[in-house]
């Protein structure tokens, strides 16, 4: 009998397995003889979506767009300042008499990656022990810890024979990452988030524990939030994008539908900031001028229209709601938004 | 007369606890306006092969080989002579700007100290010419970020500001390690299109450090591909992203994600590279290279030109066309 089984579905299929609403996170700085608040950083501000069952949802966006900060209030890591967080149908962060569920039930079923593979281990423990060590935690036995650990270690490709008692100084990076990704899930988590988790490896290595990614998902029916600037990487692994802007979502749908016909304009001027990969067709204009503005003070209106191509009046006069463009997509751009004012949203309408 | 040539370069770092052979013969040249990018995974001498040129080592590596730029011997130079070379004929910019940067000094003070320490000119004419750079390099309300410090800029802003101290003084070479790694998508088009532009205008030469083929697509003319200290494959960059030759080149490749690659598998490399603290007396990549046979573990394949105009590191590469090249690797069905 397993003493710390997966989690059961609740809801069934379509039921998201993460449904996100209206979080907000803002960092005060500090300055000042007294360090009193200067100001807030509006690291994320007003994000909604849901993590569908057995889906990979890839994040993008330009640094300092908020991304670890959602991976971070996904994680529970940190707290909203507000929104709301449900979890199959049970609200996130509840108690018994409130119901829903409590923080650490959570925690149990959501579990993260990290970039840096160095900083997230333990550097005097020997790598089975730091797998062995949150199934502890959460109650296991020792010698069932550490059978669940050596299984991890396996199931990520390193031979326990050969592996276990190594510290993470004897490995390689991509050998390190294979323990985070182990260490992840020895919980039977059902929701994994990984930010940015093969941005420090060589493509060779990184190609490896992409692969095995994908093979972990299929045989451990994992769901993955995959956070990456990558934009190859993330349309080879996601089944839907979600593009994040200063703390905003500006446009989420199919991969397929995202990448070929971005609604909103910062999706097209980031799709179109890839390399070419041709040397005889390269690129000849940069497809975004500047960079992004303080998030601090973020723009009125759409927080993009200073450096967007169609900016008009009415881009700084309100905000754009997410208009629904069909099969799941949906962008935050008044052009994608019949009778919002702007000249060209009534040429897409008609 | 080329700008660089690099003869038999070998590296080693030797201390008390280790060694590391970290360049094992690298020949390189590039010619005037010439942009070559060195590719390599992590630890494959790549920065150290840069850094050789300017001969900015520590002190207790030892460097073997021919060093030149602009006809001069870098190997032999007095330090007043390496002085004037770096800033002047060669200048070099990093990763993490920060670093090369003095956090002290505002952007503007950087660049017309640098300028005055090559040039007799005026402090004022050095201060005019720190506004033209950062206009050149493209920084917006450059007049008021020349009192900037480099910390209250961004990282691409940072980055167009160290591009324009190290283009203060017109160098005949550029030396890049990998300075977009650390940027946006979006920023990193601007930078590396800004680069490709100065380096035209100024017919610089380019040697730019990446591990990113995308990055070599847009801006190399030619590429070097190194393995455990040494180039395994040189040639213009249509060629190798087209049809590499040597199976270490192939399986970067052939592991670099691609659009239109979901649902396939990627390719791999098994293993990892060699630990460097033996001079490698064989083909480094052979424990690696699933085409390795005996040839391959007899001594350390030349670097020939088995199609005009592009040299490998391999002994299964046949003398052929280019066209027959592709075929004859392409592994068995
Ligand atoms: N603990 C913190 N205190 C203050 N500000 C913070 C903190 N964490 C993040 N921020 C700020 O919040 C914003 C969003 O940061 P976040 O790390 O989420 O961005 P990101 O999209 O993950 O960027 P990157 O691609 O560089 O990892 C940034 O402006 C960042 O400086
Ligand atoms: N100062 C030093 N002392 C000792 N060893 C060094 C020193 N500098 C570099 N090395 C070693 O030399 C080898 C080559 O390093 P180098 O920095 O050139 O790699 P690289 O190709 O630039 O890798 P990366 O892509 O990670 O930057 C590595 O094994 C490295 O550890
Ligand atoms: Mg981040
Ligand atoms: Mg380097």
């Amino acid at each position: 009998m397993d003493a710390l089984p997966p989690s059961a579905d609740r809801g069934g299929p379509a039921q998201p397995l993460l449904r996100l609403d209206g979080l907000v996170k803002h960092f005060p700085l500090k300055g000042g003889l007294l360090g009193r608040t200067q100001a807030v950083v509006r690291a994320v501000d007003g994000v909604g979506f849901d993590v569908r069952k057995g889906e990979t949802l890839g994040i993008v966006g330009e640094s300092g767009c908020g991304k670890s900060t959602t991976a971070r209030l996904l994680m529970r890591l940190l707290d909203p300042d507000s929104g709301t967080m449900v979890f199959d149908g049970e609200a996130v962060g509840g108690n018994a008499q409130s119901g829903g569920l409590p923080l650490r039930a959570y925690r149990r079923q959501v579990q993260m990656v990290f970039q840096d593979s160095y900083a997230s281990l333990n550097p005097r423990l020997p790598i089975e022990d730091s797998v062995a060590f949150a199934p502890k935690v959460h109650g296991l036995g020792n010698a069932e810890a550490v059978r669940r650990a050596r299984d991890m270690l396996a199931a990520v490709g390193l031979a326990p024979a050969n592996f276990a008692r190594r510290y993470p100084h004897e490995l390689s990076g991509g050998q390190r990452q294979r323990v985070n990704i182990a260490r992840a899930l020895a919980l039977r988590p059902r929701l994994v988030i990984l930010d940015e988790p093969v941005s420090a490896l060589d493509k060779s290595v990184e190609a490896q524990v992409l692969n095995l990614l994908v093979d972990l998902k299929e045989e451990f029916g994992l769901t993955y939030v995959f956070i990456s600037h990558d934009l190859n990487v993330v349309q080879y692994i996601s089944d839907r994008v979600l593009v994040m802007y200063l703390g905003e979502v500006t446009e989420i749908g199919p991969v397929e539908r995202i990448y070929e016909r971005p609604a909103h304009p910062y999706t097209a001027a980031l799709l179109a900031s890839r390399p070419s990969m041709d040397p005889s067709n390269r690129r000849t204009a940069p497809p975004l001028t500047g960079d992004p503005p303080n998030p601090v003070n973020p723009p009125s209106g759409c927080r993009f229209r200073t450096r967007c191509p169609h900016a008009e009046a009415v881009c700084a006069e309100r905000k754009p709601i997410m208009a629904d463009l069909g099969v799941g997509h949906a962008a935050a751009c008044h052009i994608a938004n019949p009778g919002s004012g702007h000249s060209l949203a009534e040429k897409v309408a008609a | 007369m080329s700008l660089v040539k690099l003869r038999d370069l070998r590296v080693t770092f030797r201390t008390r606890d280790r060694t590391v052979h970290a360049v094992n013969g690298v020949d390189l040249d590039l010619a005037a306006g010439e942009t070559l990018c060195i590719l390599g995974e992590s630890g494959s001498g790549k920065s150290v092969t840069l850094r050789a040129l300017m001969r900015l080592l520590p002190r207790f590596a030892e460097v073997q080989g021919t060093v030149e730029v602009a006809g001069q011997d870098v190997t032999r130079m007095s330090e007043s002579a390496l002085t004037d070379l770096r800033g002047r004929d060669v200048a070099m910019i990093f990763q993490e700007p920060m670093t090369a940067m003095d956090p002290v000094f505002t952007i503007g003070q950087q660049i017309a100290e640098t300028v005055r320490r090559h040039e007799r000119v005026s402090r004022a004419d050095a201060e005019a010419r720190a506004l033209e750079l950062l206009e050149l390099v493209q920084i917006p309300s450059a007049k008021r970020r020349l009192a900037a410090y480099p910390h209250e800029l961004s990282g691409g802003l940072r980055q167009r500001a160290m591009i324009a101290v190290a283009l203060a003084c017109r160098p005949k070479l550029l030396l890049a390690d990998e300075p977009t790694t650390a940027l946006d998508a979006t920023v990193q088009i601007q930078v590396l299109l800004l680069l490709r532009e100065l380096q035209q205008r100024f017919n610089m030469g380019v040697i730019f450090v990446t591990h990113d083929l995308g990055v070599a697509g847009e801006i190399a003319d030619r590429v070097a591909v190194m393995y455990a200290g040494r180039v395994v494959e040189e040639g213009p960059v249509s060629g190798l992203m087209s049809g590499p030759l040597h199976p270490y080149a192939q399986g970067l490749l052939g592991a670099t994600v691609h659009p239109g690659m979901r649902g396939k598998r990627l390719t791999t490399i098994p293993g990892a590279p060699p630990a460097l603290d033996k001079e490698p007396t064989a083909c480094a990549f052979a424990p690696r290279c699933d085409r390795a046979h005996e040839p391959c573990l007899a001594d350390v394949p030349s670097l020939r030109e088995p199609v005009a105009g592009r040299r490998a590191r391999c002994v299964l590469v046949p003398d052929q066309t280019a066209w027959c090249v592709s075929e004859a690797l392409s592994p068995a069905p």
